[in-house]
């Protein structure tokens, strides 16, 4: 009886599995990674110092307000600072303890909420934190000024303002920080975006592929000049697109397979009879609106892991139908399929990081473009003929995509 | 007369070097051209040709995968053959090379830089020592240079500790620690323990990254041992290490490749 079972336990639909979980690990990770960037103690401290200037503006208002002696500024600032002081501590702290539990309690790193316990909770902290502060401020004000404050209940005045001071000062950190953490989101987002990009050339402008293509092309030219102008041609609108084309907006699907022929055009002069090429594109389908060159990473993915790897090569099929009110594409090929033991390849400058990278490219373009309407799928094709099945399945155009994410 | 193989998966590529060799070294000629790692081993085998020609990135094994074999399993009545890498874009496992006993082209493979390879070629064959020797330091170079960077290019491998071998319905878990030895055999595994093997369906190139390489050394391209398992180590003419082991009746045979790990201290 044959063994089945891999010391890893990887099987084909796993591993499947597995990238699709590495794409989403990946982003989160990097939205972390900004917000953990500035440390908790860090802004902990930032809003202490800052809080000393609003101590400071409360002490010289309340100072003009009432008589602008000389000496009451001093005393004005000794109490202000005190209360302010401790407000600010017992608020934030108490703040920040809240968060924590909450976050702990719903298995979240801490880093990614915020921080923010959510209104109900932060009154209670203002409240309390404002209670605790004002108390045990004035009483340091007493002891450092000697003066004797009537208590909490009998002057209603101070804790009126204590209480909007610390309600405003909340807010005023509340909406700052806000403002830094999407900051700091908007930042990392950009930069994947920009990193995507770059992956994404790097895996299409191989080094690897462009030499033999272009060493393919130095011996056609003496030796079947016709033939190498025609590849060249192929060469130009393939660098073309891959280096020039927005990848925004929407191209029809027949662009879609010329830009995908080009590039096969290239790998059937290389691999000769090795490779056998089937588009299927149906009339009726050549104007559909898709987004550009979303194929294209699939198909790189069938030569390079699929059938250049694969001894006797075999045929790669791309197909276009329409199922009811969805457009299907799929990308299919008789190569080596998604087996464990995939021939090393030599380490290139892409070595195995990329390897996965067009997946992952196509899954989060869809995500981005379609939200929950489009699915990408990868599987053994289980047909007999082996090789790896890759689908897109995609609303049929025509109801206009509404993009969820701009 | 001297004979070469050609081993490049791209026709167009293949023809154009046999035809830039017939042009550069008439009296040069080509045994066989081959498409793929796995026949370039076979073929070489049988020709025995004085060089031979391996592009890096071939369908069945790569160039340095078939170069590995050859030295393994080349017979030692005849000297290796000289080897010339070909190679679009490698820049990492060129780094190791210094063009003495093995060479190295560059595809697009300009004239000129093909005469200096056939100068170089052809000055060797004329040499009275055999390359044997610093072929096989730079191959030994070449692959651990190699295997390095495989190594860091993946994510970043954990230790394996425990084996699940399934045969049937049953899964068998087999502690690492309790491997003596595992040996490549076609798609399979053999993972072989005191008491008894198993088969697991993993490639060794998959299975070295989980595995301490202090703990279990390489001595073939197809076996992997547990160092403290091996008793004994005997050296015959030709180079190759036979390893009595501790726990298994069985002798093992390390290439010569990996000869240099089994010197008295």
């Amino acid at each position: 009886m044959p063994p089945h079972n891999s010391a890893n336990g990887h099987g084909a639909s796993k591993r499947a599995a597995d990238q699709a979980h590495s794409s989403t690990h990946s982003s989160t990770h990097s939205s972390a990674g900004a917000t953990t960037a500035t440390s908790p103690w860090a802004g902990f401290a930032r809003r202490g110092l800052r809080n000393q200037l609003v101590c400071a503006a409360v002490a010289l208002v309340l100072w003009l307000i009432t008589t602008g002696q000389r000496g009451n500024l001093f005393t004005a600032w000794v109490y202000s600072a005190c209360i302010g002081t401790l407000c600010w501590f017992f608020i934030d702290g108490g703040r920040l303890m809240v968060a924590a539990r909450l976050a702990g309690r719903q298995h979240l790193p801490l880093s990614t909420r915020l921080r923010w316990p959510g209104p109900g909770w932060m009154l209670a902290c203002v409240l309390v934190g404002t209670a605790l502060g004002y108390t045990l401020g004035t009483a340091l004000g007493d002891a450092i000024t000697g003066f004797n404050t009537p208590t909490l209940l009998n002057n209603r005045p101070a804790i009126a303002i204590s209480m909007v001071v610390a309600v405003a000062a909340t807010w005023y950190f509340y909406a700052t920080e806000r403002l830094r953490t999407e900051q700091a989101a908007t930042d990392a987002a950009r930069r994947a975006a920009t990193e995507s990009q770059l992956m994404l050339l790097q895996s299409q402008l191989e080094p690897h592929m462009l030499f033999n293509t272009l060493a393919n092309l130095r011996v056609l030219i003496t030796l079947d000049p016709a033939r190498a102008q025609t590849m060249l041609d192929h060469l130009i609108s393939y660098l073309r697109a891959t280096l020039g084309a927005s990848r925004s907006g929407l191209h029809p699907l027949s662009a879609e397979f010329d830009r995908l022929a080009d590039y096969l055009a290239l790998m059937a002069v290389r691999m000769g009879p090795r490779l056998q090429v089937q588009l299927q594109l149906p009339d009726a389908l050549r104007d559909l609106p898709v987004p550009p060159l979303l194929l294209q990473p699939l198909v790189e993915n069938s030569i390079r892991h699929g059938l250049e790897p694969h001894v006797a090569g075999g045929r790669i099929e791309i197909k276009a139908t329409q199922l009811g009110e969805r457009l299907l594409l799929t990308v299919r090929d008789t190569g080596v399929g998604l087996a464990p033991d995939v021939p090393a390849a030599p380490a290139t400058g892409n070595g195995n990081g990329t390897s996965h990278y067009g997946t992952r490219h196509v899954t989060e373009r869809l995500a981005t473009l379609y939200g929950q309407r489009a699915y990408f799928r990868l599987a053994l094709a289980d047909d007999g003929e082996g090789g790896t099945l890759a689908e897109v399945s995609l609303p049929m155009p025509g109801a206009r995509p509404a993009p969820n994410t701009p | 007369m001297p004979s070469a193989l050609i081993a490049e998966d791209e026709p167009l590529l293949a023809a154009a070097l046999r035809a830039d060799l017939a042009r550069l070294w008439p009296d040069l000629q080509i045994s066989a051209m081959v498409a793929d790692g796995l026949s370039a081993v076979q073929q070489a085998l049988t020709l025995r040709p004085h060089i031979c020609f391996l592009d890096i990135r071939m369908p069945g094994a790569s160039g340095l995968d078939a170069a590995q074999a050859l030295a393994e399993d080349w017979p030692d009545d005849s000297p290796l053959p000289l080897l010339v890498f070909v190679t679009a874009y490698d820049q990492y496992a060129l780094q190791a090379f210094d063009a003495q006993a093995v060479d190295y082209l560059v595809k697009p493979v300009d004239s000129a830089r093909l005469a200096v390879c056939v100068a170089r070629l052809q000055k060797r064959l004329a040499g009275t020592a055999t390359a044997t020797s610093s072929t096989l330091d730079q191959l030994r170079a070449l692959l651990a240079n190699h295997g390095a960077l495989q190594a860091g290019a993946g994510a970043p491998a954990t230790r394996l500790e425990m084996i699940q071998a399934g045969v049937g319905n049953t899964v068998h878990l087999v502690p690492v620690a309790e491997v003596i030895y595992f040996e490549a055999a076609d798609k399979y595994l053999r993972v072989v323990t005191a008491e008894r093997e198993h088969l697991i369906r993993l490639s060794l190139r998959e299975l070295l990254p989980q595995l301490d390489a202090q703990q279990f050394w390489q001595v073939h391209r197809s076996l992997v041992v547990r160092a403290s398992a091996i008793q004994t180590a005997q050296r015959d003419e030709s180079g190759k290490v036979f390893l009595q082991l501790r726990g298994r009746p069985e002798r093992l045979t390390a290439s010569r490749l990996y000869a240099h790990l089994f010197k008295g201290m």
